[in-house]
């Protein structure tokens, strides 16, 4: 049992309709995530790092199930998440939450703090009203603001101490693995320090496991364990973080990591920057989704689509050089 | 020695609000000289782009410059009439913003309002103007730049937006482009590839630029020297390299210490604590005192100047050696 990861998904695919099939016109589908496989040990962080459109955030809604997948697997604490019944999901929820990136529109503008944060509480009765206080004195305190703040109403807080209560929230009901969707790109850089230092710290307090979202690759690389790089609906590597940062195999990866401008004019380096633009995800490539911006591309690219293979030690890439 | 380019002397810009008049921008002074790229680097709020609009004479009402000078070319911006500014405006020193999609005009085609601001700016035929704007185009590497000028914004990626955008800044060569987050609503890729573009046509052109940004990282990409703004003041101004290597300022210390680094990944940020202030309620002494961990008690009670300690490199701090 030990052994077994927290989070299992395999071949997770959504298909979102886009215009109707009105007056003959044909319809028309687009594969925001299309066959996404991955596992996430517990007290472990993975990161989804991609650029927009690339499928990460709908990834993370799918395995909590606020969107339905259209195919695949997820297993959850040893349970399959799409077979439960809806009261058993409703149980399971309480296992799984997640933080979102807006702390300005995921917050109640007309409840106080306290009640936000005290909510979950009440909506699953863990408690009565005395305990709810209690508890939601012991979840302030836990993300680093003073239990006072329960009086106060979401305008009147920082970007940085919104977050913070969007954190206590969602640590309410003591899940396990928390999904963080862009926890910190709302917010100032002194700003998003705290944070993450924050989220690092309950994860090692609480045997947290996350799944960390962020279209910003240090960000991603600075707090995950293993990372998987999305694009176009799908991984195209996968691997720990010093294997992604240090030998990135796919060129999708290696032309994200030369992109990221650093904070150091001495390293001014050559960069190989992917060309074009991100295709349509109505006019998916053929072959490889990535051949058109590929330096390396060659013809077998443009024709088979790439399957993951193993590149070196739980390091897989999705790409025909290797 | 000729004078600069662009001097902006003891600028400062106000906001009245229901409490109280907001200090947007509280006595800053730069120059710009030609061919130079300088970065004005900061955190949300701390008045770099109410810097720039001021320059440009854009400031939004309420808000109205109160005090300094914005000397161009040796004469005073601020002192032209509106007839005289708009001649400056678009032509002399041109701006592109963070989202281009609010800043082009969604009826017109690219083209058009290309060929719009050639022949407002430089007159001639509007055959030539459009002519123009196709070269501009492919300038900035827009590709297939004749059939793309008959598109109209909303047929652009954000890419090719920002490229068209630059594209509009620069037909009618002006002497200094600002560029206010130009790459920061951009994914990264593209970012990088217009990153590569701005370096190129600042080089070929040798245009001076004033690049407003909260990212570093782009900062150390392109900017030959670079100024750190904090609640409203300059706290430091340097050659990029000399501030990179030996940040003088705690707040420039501590900005870029919090980012994640290649070489620390995964262990503690080190952080700022505290928010910056209330730009309405100005106090004595620095600014930055009531974060800052090397505070001595004079802080509290005079405001640092900016002090020569390089060659070109000055702080407003006199604790940090």
């Amino acid at each position: 049992m030990t052994t077994q990861p927290l989070l299992e998904v395999r071949g997770l695919v959504k298909q979102f309709e886009v215009g109707s099939a009105w007056l003959g016109r044909r319809r028309r589908f687009v594969r925001a995530v299309d066959g996404v496989s991955f596992t996430v040990e517990r007290g472990r962080t993975l990161g989804l790092v991609g650029e927009s459109g690339c499928g990460k955030s709908t990834t993370a809604r799918l395995i909590l199930r606020l969107v339905e997948p259209s195919a695949g697997h997820i297993g959850f604490e040893g349970r399959d998440l799409l077979s439960l019944s809806a009261s058993a999901l409703w149980a399971v929820r309480q296992r799984m939450q997640i933080v979102f990136q807006d702390p300005f529109g995921s917050l109640n503008p007309r409840m106080r703090v306290g009640r936000i944060i005290g909510e979950p509480l009440a909506i699953y009765g863990r408690t009565d009203a005395a305990g709810q206080r209690r508890r939601t004195r012991e979840l302030l305190e836990l993300v680093g603001l003073d239990p006072a703040f329960a009086h106060r109403y979401p305008h009147e807080l920082s970007g940085g101490q919104r977050q913070r209560i969007g954190i206590a929230a969602a640590l309410a009901l003591e899940p396990s693995l928390v999904v963080a969707d862009e926890p910190v790109s709302a917010l100032d850089v002194s700003v998003q320090a705290q944070v993450l230092n924050l989220l690092s710290e309950l994860r090692r307090r609480l045997h947290l496991t996350y799944l960390f979202i962020s279209h910003d690759l240090h960000v991603v690389l600075h707090m995950s364990d293993r990372v998987a790089v999305m694009y176009l609906g799908e991984i195209v590597e996968i691997g720990s973080r010093d294997a992604i940062h240090r030998e990135p195999k796919h060129p999708y990866t290696q032309g994200l990591l030369s992109a990221v401008p650093v904070a150091d004019p001495t390293l001014r380096r050559e960069r190989i920057v992917p060309r074009g633009e991100v295709a349509s995800p109505l006019a998916v490539p053929s072959g490889c989704r990535f051949h058109p911006r590929c330096a390396f591309a060659f013809d077998r690219c443009r024709v088979e689509r790439p399957v993951a293979r193993e590149v070196g030690a739980g390091h897989e890439a999705a790409c025909h050089l290797y | 020695m000729p004078p600069p380019l662009l001097a902006v002397e003891r600028l400062q810009t106000h906001f009245p609000t229901s409490r109280g008049v907001l200090r947007a921008v509280d006595g800053v002074s730069f120059t710009l000289e030609r061919g130079e790229v300088l970065g004005l680097v900061g955190e949300s709020g701390c008045g770099k782009s109410v810097t720039s609009l001021s320059i440009m004479r854009l400031v939004p009402p309420p808000g109205r410059i109160a005090a300094g000078r914005v000397l161009f070319e040796g004469e005073d911006l601020l002192a032209k009439d509106d007839e005289a500014m708009r001649r400056v405006r678009g032509a002399r020193i041109a701006m592109v913003f963070q989202e281009p999609m609010t800043s082009l005009n969604p009826v017109f085609s690219i083209g058009d309002q290309i060929a719009g601001a050639v022949l407002a700016h430089a007159g001639g035929g509007r055959r030539a103007a459009w002519e123009h704007g196709v070269a501009m185009l492919d300038q900035v590497q827009m590709p297939s730049p004749r059939q793309r000028a008959r598109d109209f914004p909303h047929q652009l990626s954000g890419g090719l937006r920002q490229r068209a955008m630059i594209a509009l800044a620069l037909a009618s060569g002006p002497a200094v482009l600002i560029a206010d987050e130009p790459t920061t609503a951009l994914d990264v890729t593209i970012q990088a590839q217009i990153l590569d573009l701005l370096r190129r046509l600042q080089a070929e052109r040798g245009m001076a630029v004033l690049l407003i940004t909260h990212d570093l990282g782009v900062v150390a990409e392109l900017c030959h020297r670079v100024a750190v703004i904090y609640a409203g003041r300059i706290v430091e101004i340097a050659p990029v390299r000399s501030l990179f290597a030996r940040p003088l300022h705690p707040y420039t210390r501590g900005l870029l210490q919090c980012l994640p680094h290649p070489s620390r990944f995964g262990q503690p940020l080190t952080t700022i604590e505290g928010v910056p202030p209330d730009l309405r309620q100005v106090t004595a002494g620095c600014r930055f005192a009531p974060r800052c961990v090397h505070v001595i008690a004079s802080c509290r009670t005079t405001e640092p100047a900016l002090e020569e300690r390089e060659p070109g490199h000055f702080v407003a701090c006199p604790v940090l050696r």
